[in-house]
């Protein structure tokens, strides 16, 4: 099972009081040019995409691959090879830009972002899942988000082992319940 | 130590790929004293370069040229441009295998003769016996020190295998061990014993997994008699006017072209690459490529069914430590038609680090369901099933309208399921969930195929000159100086993982083409 990463860093509320930034979803807020994660003392600048696209791109990575117990910075390092290849790109910068305002016209007044359940904006990503936008997300995120060192520990997976002479001494036959 | 030959050098015996075919057959040549140079298109990795990272090592090890998919199968959709899973680096796809070494059983020697004709399957007997094989296997499996064979100990159970182990007890199968694996279990041959690190696909870092890398290309080497060419890329085999292949024209690390000169040419290059290799090939005289008077070359591609079962349970497994495939349920590789379809199937354990679970678990799945089952990683328990599937001439390495990066036509490679293939898959999937039910899973995950790794077929062996491209020793029934020596010359596929009989082969090869050179007749 997994296990908590322990949420750390600035407080949300002072934060946004000292920044004058606007805060964007549950957890995110988005100043010129940056998209801050504050509950986890970690935020982003961004070289290209709108900061409102990256929030929302990162609660779709999230509802596409959703585990509750890992935090939205990992969902946004994955999302930032796309910011970085929209810098050099302006098709990329286009293609995500309009993904994401395409998702935002079909979502309501409110944009993805103001969709409350998961339910409904999984049926909108449901209904767009053929889509070259919804798969170039999912197919970035199977490498960028799986494949973050930092991510293992919370799936319990400890990588590589060779340097710690395997696991010959360290439990590869430990289990006592079956 | 190593012989460099001149390209001119006509009396060698050029071997393309360095795997368990070509680095198997290029030792054997060179220890009966026959000058070899074994091309081969990757780099040389030694064992301490391998990283225990999965797509580090993918990228490292994988054979990553353009191909291109189609057919029904799930592969062509989900990895449309990977169809198969295989290694281009020096000891070829035994630096990535995972180790299970089985000898093939009887009946599935002679598959058209015990199963029957089957509709739509182009099934033929093999031109050799399992009597004739058996002193090759000997041969094999004291080379790469297969355990529970010659007195080898069997390798320890893994978490992994416990739970496998347990599940298939309550089911009532009986023929539930930690395998036949090429892999240490004590020092043995100068390597030293498994360690469990849990990378056997990424190369095994404590050389305890028999690879051509670290055996039998080293061993070759020192008689002096055999030169091992990394980043030779082979692109033509060349032929003279009587029909006798001369060499081969190939592509170093920097792309310059050369032509090696050589008495006999081994294609040795997966069951992907040596069919392509033949009909990229094609001259004025073999307009449909060589060695393929019988028009078999490319066809009858198989790749064994496969599946997966994972399942998650309520307790720690951390399936990734250990042996990753070093537990084996052989009651169902048995022919016994009754239930539904010819050939049989094993069941292996197997466990994938979680990048590549997330890669191979259910590909283009996503959502909670999805997340839920990766949330479980830990708690996961997971087998590998690998059965005979049919060969069907329609199945086929051909060459695409794509050009790879030597602007030669890249391989198209085409597979879609038999119906027995089906059949068999279903009732492996509800054997695998049951044998995990029984032991208490919470959730239980059929797993479609992965990129293949077991490729096969491709120029097959048969008696007949019109039915297949090789004769019962992998000659080319066309040629008499051009070998294959690799799982393309496999007429079935059986139900067993291939390397052991590949390499047995080698070695039988190795004798026959010895006895012709020293007959002046090749």
């Amino acid at each position: 099972m997994m296990t908590n990463e322990r949420a750390g860093g600035v407080n949300r509320r002072d934060f946004l009081a000292a920044s004058g930034t606007t805060a964007i979803g549950a957890a995110m807020v988005v100043g010129s040019g940056t998209l801050l994660l504050p509950s986890q003392g970690w935020g982003m600048e961004l070289k290209a995409l709108k900061p409102e696209t990256m929030a929302t791109m990162i609660q779709m990575a999230r509802d596409i691959y959703p585990h509750d117990r890992v935090p939205d910075k990992f969902y946004a390092k994955a999302m930032r090879a796309h910011d970085d290849a929209a810098a050099d790109d302006a098709e990329k910068l286009a293609f995500f830009e309009d993904g994401i305002a395409d998702l935002n016209g079909k979502s309501g007044d409110g944009g993805y972002l103001g969709l409350g359940w998961e339910a409904d904006r999984v049926a909108l990503l449901r209904d767009m899942e053929d889509s070259d936008f919804f798969q170039a997300m999912r197919g970035s995120l199977v490498v960028g988000l799986y494949n973050q060192k930092a991510l293992w520990p919370l799936f319990g997976y400890e990588g590589a082992s060779a340097h710690k002479g395997g696991y010959i001494e360290r439990g590869f036959d430990d289990i006592e319940w079956v | 130590m190593a012989a460099p030959y001149d390209l001119n050098d006509d009396s060698v015996v050029v071997i393309i790929g360095s795997g368990a075919g070509g680095g198997t057959l290029g030792n054997e040549l060179a220890q009966k004293g026959i000058d070899t140079v074994i091309l081969e298109a990757g780099g040389r990795h030694e064992a301490e370069d391998f990283i225990n990272d999965e797509w580090a090592s993918f990228g490292q090890l994988a054979w990553l040229d353009k191909r291109t998919t189609s057919g029904d199968w799930r592969v062509a959709t989900d990895f449309s441009g990977l169809p198969a899973w295989i290694v281009k680096a020096v000891g070829g796809s035994t630096t990535h295998w995972a180790g299970a070494s089985l000898r093939f059983q009887e009946h599935e020697w002679k598959a058209l003769t015990n199963y029957g004709e089957v509709a739509g399957a182009n099934l033929l007997d093999w031109p050799i016996s399992g009597e004739e094989m058996a002193p090759y296997y000997d041969k094999a499996e004291d080379k790469m020190g297969v355990t529970n064979t010659h007195g080898i100990p069997p390798l320890p159970g893994n978490n992994n295998y416990k739970v496998f182990e347990a599940g298939a007890k309550k089911l009532g199968y009986e023929r539930v061990h930690t395998g036949n694996m090429a892999i240490n279990s004590q020092d043995r041959d100068g390597r030293t014993h498994c360690q469990q690190s849990g990378f056997c696909f990424q190369g095994c870092k404590f050389s305890a997994k028999w690879s051509t890398l670290y055996t039998e290309i080293p061993k070759g080497e020192a008689t002096g008699k055999l030169e091992v060419r990394p980043q030779a890329h082979v692109l033509q085999i060349q032929h003279d006017a009587d029909g006798k292949v001369t060499g081969v024209l190939y592509a170093d690390k920097d792309g310059n072209q050369h032509v090696q000169k050589a008495r006999v040419v081994a294609v040795a290059g997966n069951s992907i690459e040596s069919p392509r290799l033949l009909l990229n090939s094609s001259s004025s005289m073999f307009p449909d490529g060589l060695a393929n008077s019988s028009g078999q070359v490319g066809k009858n591609y198989m790749r064994h069914m496969t599946a997966s079962v994972y399942a998650s349970f309520d307790k720690p497994v951390n399936f990734y430590r250990g042996t990753t495939m070093a537990g084996i349920i052989q009651d169902e590789s048995i022919h016994n038609p009754d239930r539904g379809f010819v050939g049989g199937y094993e069941m292996e354990t197997l466990a994938l680090g979680l990048p590549f679970m997330a890669a191979f678990l259910n590909p283009g799945g996503w959502g909670r369901e999805f997340a839920a089952a990766m949330d479980n990683y830990d708690h996961m328990a997971g087998m590998w099933i690998v059965g005979e599937d049919m060969p069907q001439e329609t199945n086929a390495i051909t060459l695409s309208e794509e050009k790879d990066q030597y602007g030669l036509p890249a391989p198209n490679v085409h597979f879609s399921d038999h119906a027995n293939d089906v059949a068999m898959r279903n009732h492996a999937w509800t054997q695998g969930m049951a044998i995990y039910d029984a032991v208490g899973a919470t959730q239980t995950y059929p797993t479609p195929p992965y990129p293949s790794t077991h490729n096969l077929g491709t120029n097959r062996m048969s008696a007949d000159a019109k039915d297949g491209v090789v004769n019962k020793w992998g000659q080319s029934h066309d040629i008499a100086n051009l070998f294959i020596s690799d799982g393309s010359q496999f007429t079935t596929g059986a139900a067993e993982n291939p390397t052991l009989t590949i390499v047995s082969l080698a070695i039988r090869q190795a004798d026959y083409i010895a006895e012709q050179m020293g007959q002046k007749a090749i």
